[in-house]
């Protein structure tokens, strides 16, 4: 996995509350046996009309969302579904950080693991970032900060294993099996 | 020793590495569920990293998601070429772990979170995960039971194991006792709407009181079902007479020496006297009328004779601005009633009432009665054994006779990607657990209800309410 430090980029804000996985990617694109190529499903029923033409004023679509790695979404994000393919699209689309004051807890550990850093700022700092769609903004996972262009700065919070898997690039699985000797002591003493 | 809850004991009892600040508890899972979409992935993760199934004891799969249930002349109508390959890559890759799998077209097959209780594969103070956020369904045998992602799905089937921050816990008490027509689907909704579907994040929540414990099995996996809607990791109860009847003699329940042994463990699982939870939530169950939801989450609901609420009269920007959404999309108006609103459509299946006695729910009210013209209604058993049952039993006609569909078991028109769907604009009245936007078809507008209210709704081709049927 890439390793993560600093994400700088504008941020697409989509301002609703309880954003769910259903809206990040419609289960119709879940019958793939890969992850690739997602970023087509990203959003798609708010993106398109019933007839595929592109929704106007989708802040997706916008042309200051271009190179965009910031995604700023109203509260309690990624709730519902387990679909990992919710990360996996917004990481085919580009995006490397997504901002809320609160991340469903399934979406949170799903997009940890990819790469995607779930950012959960503070209720003030996070209204000050939907004020401001298209804003420039950095997350820093060395200082634990966002910044926006303006100067204005909040920390935010982040499991501390989380942040030193996505800093250091490592994969949860390799804990995991380093651990397969404790696991098969334990399931000894437990199974017999 | 500290008074503990249950959820503490079964924690407690799985740690194979304790938490610390630099790094999650290594848990232990007693029993993998996999089904065909949420596992490719995790497989192929698998062999790139030349890894094997370290326990395929410990994992059980079918397939549900994705699989067609039409069946015309013994013949499946796969939905297409996509769906398809994901059913054979399943085969494909359980066959090489030598996983045990309940295969489209076999008796044992179903949805995941039917065929693992009535299997008796679902134990009492056990860890269960699969790549499904209905996981919790489990809970109500007072297991630990929450979904996970794919890079999980791959953790558990490469170590047996899962890196995980130990959740607070909620306690949400039901009190009293529910009026008839009163179940538990409508616990649920009012549950998820009192206390948000962010409410239980971060949380396990034990659902205690009077109500939950003359809950049969069947009706507390409908309540634990949709934990998951209100953002809690997982929704337990804990495990008593009702659970040991419905378990023993089961295909995977322990059996003789074996059933006394754990029945000796699982009678310790109960939540201490003066154990504490980190929040509690307590409702008045007698109070409870059957519950619809009117928004596009389940959140959003109201006693069937209530008001859709008004935007206008919602404190807070945001609030406001999500309900007023939420009623554009779903063409309702506040204030307005939900009673009578015309549908197009009734659902009744998938994980959270699915089961046997969701289905003599709904027949009770059909039986004798006609499906109002112009309705589709699709009543979807939750598994092979249930379908066998309710044909036993005779309901199979009842629900021909009333003019709906008897179809095979699978998640069908609860995840809209197997060739159940409803088409864009249509309303339909459903049993099932997410009434998101699109949820049931791209377009498709979802409320939320029990068996008993989706069934008034068929035959009346309206929102009604099922105390004036009768049954």
């Amino acid at each position: 996995m890439e390793k993560v430090r600093r994400i700088a980029s504008r941020t697409v804000v989509l301002p609703e509350r309880d954003i769910d996985t259903d809206q990040i990617i419609p289960a119709r694109y879940l019958k793939t046996t890969g992850r690739e190529g997602l970023g087509q499903g990203l959003f798609v029923d708010w993106r398109r009309d019933a007839s595929g033409r592109p929704r106007p004023g989708f802040p997706l679509d916008d042309p200051r969302a271009d190179g965009a790695r910031i995604l700023v979404a109203g509260s309690n994000f990624g709730c519902g579904s387990s679909r990992e393919h919710a990360p996996w699209a917004l990481l085919d689309a580009g995006f490397r950080a997504v901002v809320s004051s609160s991340i469903a807890d399934i979406f949170r550990a799903n997009a940890a693991k990819n790469g995607l850093v779930p950012v959960v700022v503070p209720a003030d700092f996070h209204e000050a970032m939907l004020a401001r769609p298209f804003a420039f903004a950095t997350v820093d996972l060395e200082s634990m900060t966002v910044e926006l262009e303006d100067g204005k700065r909040s920390t935010f919070q982040l499991d501390r294993f989380a942040r030193h898997c996505l800093m250091n690039g490592l994969d949860e699985l390799g804990f995991l099996l380093e651990t397969l000797p404790l696991t098969a002591a334990w399931e000894a003493a437990c199974e017999h | 020793m500290k008074p503990r809850t249950l959820f503490e004991k079964v924690w407690d009892a799985h740690v194979v590495r304790p938490e610390t600040e630099d790094a999650p508890a290594v848990l232990y899972v007693d029993l993998h569920l996999v089904h065909e979409v949420t596992s490719p992935q995790a497989f192929a993760m698998l062999r790139e990293k030349g890894l094997r199934v370290r326990r395929p004891d410990r994992t059980l799969a079918t397939m549900d998601h994705s699989t067609p249930t039409l069946r015309t002349n013994g013949r499946f109508e796969i939905a297409d070429g996509e769906a398809a390959s994901q059913l054979r890559a399943l085969e494909k890759n359980c066959a090489e772990a030598g996983i045990e799998l309940h295969a489209l077209g076999t008796e044992g097959q179903g949805i995941v979170h039917v065929i693992g209780p009535e299997m008796g594969a679902t134990h009492p103070g056990s860890t269960i995960v699969c790549g499904d956020s209905h996981t919790a369904t489990h809970g109500a045998f007072g297991a630990l039971a929450f979904g996970i992602g794919t890079s999980e799905v791959g953790h558990v089937l490469a170590t047996q194991c899962l890196l995980q921050r130990k959740p607070k816990t909620l306690e949400v008490r039901v009190d009293g006792f529910l009026k008839p027509f009163v179940t538990a689907k409508d616990v649920i909704l009012a549950v998820i709407s009192r206390i948000g579907v962010g409410g239980g994040a971060g949380h396990v929540i034990e659902f205690t009181g009077s109500a939950i414990r003359s809950l049969s099995m069947e009706a507390r996996m409908t309540v634990c079902n949709m934990a998951i809607e209100a953002g809690a990791k997982a929704g337990m109860i804990a495990p008593d007479g009702t659970t040991y009847d419905y378990l023993i003699g089961r295909t995977r329940a322990p059996k003789r020496e074996a059933w006394e042994h754990s029945l000796r463990d699982w009678l310790r699982l109960p939540s201490d006297e003066g154990a504490t939870y980190d929040e509690s939530v307590t409702i008045d169950g007698s109070a409870l009328e059957p519950m619809i939801t009117f928004g596009t989450n389940p959140g959003m609901s109201i006693p069937i004779r209530g008001e859709v609420p008004d935007p206008e009269r919602i404190e807070g920007e945001q609030a406001r601005a999500g309900l007023a959404k939420a009623l554009r999309y779903m063409g309702l108006r506040g204030g307005a009633k939900l009673l009578g609103h015309p549908i197009d459509a009734v659902f009744i299946g998938s994980c959270t009432n699915s089961r046997i006695e969701d289905l003599r729910a709904a027949a009770s009210v059909l039986r004798g009665r006609k499906v109002a013209p112009g309705v589709r209604a699709l009543v979807v058993p939750g598994s092979q054994q249930v379908k066998r049952a309710a044909e036993e039993e005779g309901l199979d006609r009842v629900f021909l006779e009333s003019g709906a569909e008897w179809r095979e078991p699978g998640c069908s028109m609860c995840i809209a990607m197997n060739g159940d769907m409803l088409f864009p604009g249509q309303i339909a009245v459903s049993t099932s657990n997410r009434n998101f936007e699109g949820r049931q078809g791209k377009g498709s507008r979802t409320l939320l209800a029990s068996p008993l209210t989706a069934a008034a709704a068929a035959v009346a081709g309206r929102v009604a309410d099922p105390r004036e049927l009768g049954s």
